[in-house]
């Protein structure tokens, strides 16, 4: 692993037994106790994630608004100061170069946060999109840490050792000037896994004593420090995208049924015309969400109906919190009826697959 | 990590205790502890037959699913269908449940395999 880049926590990471794994080129821990462990910790209690890796680019200038309009599916214009949305930038063709989040500072400034295994490629892209637009674009992604404190204590928590009132930070909305153990931070309600919860940017020099001092303050309250394997199966529960297997270049936000962070109405965004055009033809896959008795289907797995592959699964799981075998996949338009059957190749056979909401999990966000 | 001595071991960390002509094959310690939580344990057909190294099932974790190789070369006899409803008895006693049994077709395969002191020195490296 002498390759990976390490985060300013892998040696906390050490220290707390974490198993460290190369994940898009970091090393960052898969688990600590265990993937199921610290899953139900953020379900009921709170678990707190090292999402250093995650990439942040600053837009600044007089024309930082117009850019981004540009640049996302989603409208811009409704934000308000500290406010935040989720969406995509896509191609021209309508497949996803990256999804992120968009946090308004103000109309001159905005904060960008993008996947680590699309850091490089999405500056790329915004820099090549930012062509006659008067702004500064910086990717600060190497001296920004983040932590994500999840889960429905996380605010009783969070409250303990902050200086602000944490209830006047709303759902999707942030403040950039807290203070968390001397250390200036950024704080925003978001999270990747259908719970309440606080995602905490901040220079790497402070993340260490920001971590410790959270884990502090939730002693006794059941917060568990979480590993990269529970983001995976909570974001997904919540039937959360993932870059690369919901969403890609070869996949719009259509067919993957992100519809509503796309505002076809708007003026323009790259990508549009495609995606009004899909749109007006028909959506050729579309994404839905299955339950099985027997066999856990995986990322990758083929669908099958009577012998013919009509789609793929992009992720499955035995649910930690559901005890079911759950999946989404991404299937031709004519097999993804509600309640339609459908097979999933699981190794050497097909097993029988139910179609279902995709709300395999209630989200809990207070709003 | 526990290894037990008087059984055989394999490379893929599968544990084989032989009592006659008849061997129960699990996997060790070191695979449920490298694996995570088990939430799925594929079994074969009792009387299908293998070859040594073919996969005879599966084994699933959270995270992936894993091929389980035959050790030896035989016939399923039983398979351990406790599991089927509690897959993490392999998760908190690795030893005590075998997940099949095999009758031999040629004793001689147990050879190959390595014994508790080998084991321990290839885990030891792979770890």
């Amino acid at each position: 692993m002498d390759s990976v880049k390490k985060t300013a926590l892998f040696d906390v990471h050490e220290k707390l037994g974490g198993k460290v794994i190369d994940f898009a080129g970091w090393a960052l821990p898969v688990q600590y106790e265990g993937i199921i462990e610290e899953h139900e910790a953020v379900r009921n209690a709170a678990g707190m994630f090292d999402v250093s890796h995650m990439g942040e680019v600053e837009v600044k200038g007089k024309d930082a608004f117009a850019f981004v309009q540009n640049l996302v599916t989603n409208d811009v214009a409704t934000l308000e100061d500290h406010q935040i949305l989720y969406g995509m930038m896509c191609y021209e063709e309508g497949g996803v170069v990256d999804d992120l989040l968009v946090y308004k500072l103000n109309s001159e400034s905005f904060y960008l946060v993008i996947n680590a295994s699309n850091v490089d490629k999405d500056y790329a892209w915004m820099v090549e999109q930012s062509k006659g637009y008067h702004l500064t674009l910086e990717n600060v992604s190497d001296r920004i840490s983040e932590v994500a404190l999840q889960g429905p204590v996380a605010q009783e928590i969070l409250q303990k050792v902050v200086d602000v009132d944490l209830a006047e930070i709303k759902f999707f909305y942030c403040n950039p000037n807290v203070t968390i153990a001397g250390a200036k931070c950024l704080v925003s309600r978001t999270g990747y896994t259908g719970e309440d919860g606080f995602e905490v940017y901040t220079e790497n020099e402070n993340i260490v004593k920001v971590w410790e001092t959270i884990m502090e303050a939730g002693k006794g309250k059941g917060l568990k420090p979480a590993g990269l394997g529970c983001r995976d199966t909570l974001r997904f529960e919540a039937a959360l995208p993932l870059y690369g297997n919901e969403i890609s270049k070869e996949i719009t936000p259509l067919e993957a049924g992100l519809g509503f962070f796309v505002k076809l109405g708007k003026d323009n965004f790259i990508g549009k015309d495609a995606l009004v055009t899909q749109k007006e033809a028909g959506l050729p896959r579309k994404t839905v969400g299955f339950e099985m008795e027997k066999g856990i289907p995986r990322h990758g797995y083929d669908v099958v109906v009577d012998d013919k592959v009509v789609g793929v699964v992009t992720t499955g799981y035995f649910s930690p919190t559901l005890k079911k075998n759950i999946g989404l996949a991404l299937v031709e338009s004519a097999y993804a009826e509600m309640g339609g059957a459908l097979g999933i190749q699981v190794r050497k056979k097909v097993f029988p697959a139910t179609i279902c909401s995709k709300r395999f999990y209630q989200k809990n966000y207070k709003k | 990590m526990k290894v037990l001595s008087g059984l055989y071991y394999t490379k893929d960390h599968e544990w084989v205790k032989v009592k006659g002509n008849v061997a129960s094959v699990g996997v060790t310690d070191f695979a449920q502890n490298s694996l995570g939580s088990i939430v799925y344990v594929e079994l074969p057909e009792i009387d299908e037959a293998f070859e040594a190294e073919d996969s005879f099932g599966t084994i699933e974790s959270v995270k992936a699913a894993s091929d389980m190789l035959m050790p030896v070369s035989g016939t399923i006899t039983e398979v351990n269908d406790e599991l089927e409803n509690d897959p993490s008895l392999v998760n908190s006693e690795p030893y005590e449940n075998w997940i099949i049994k095999v009758t031999l077709s040629d004793a001689s395969e147990l050879e190959e395999l390595m014994n508790a002191e080998e084991y321990e020195a290839y885990c030891n490296e792979e770890a």
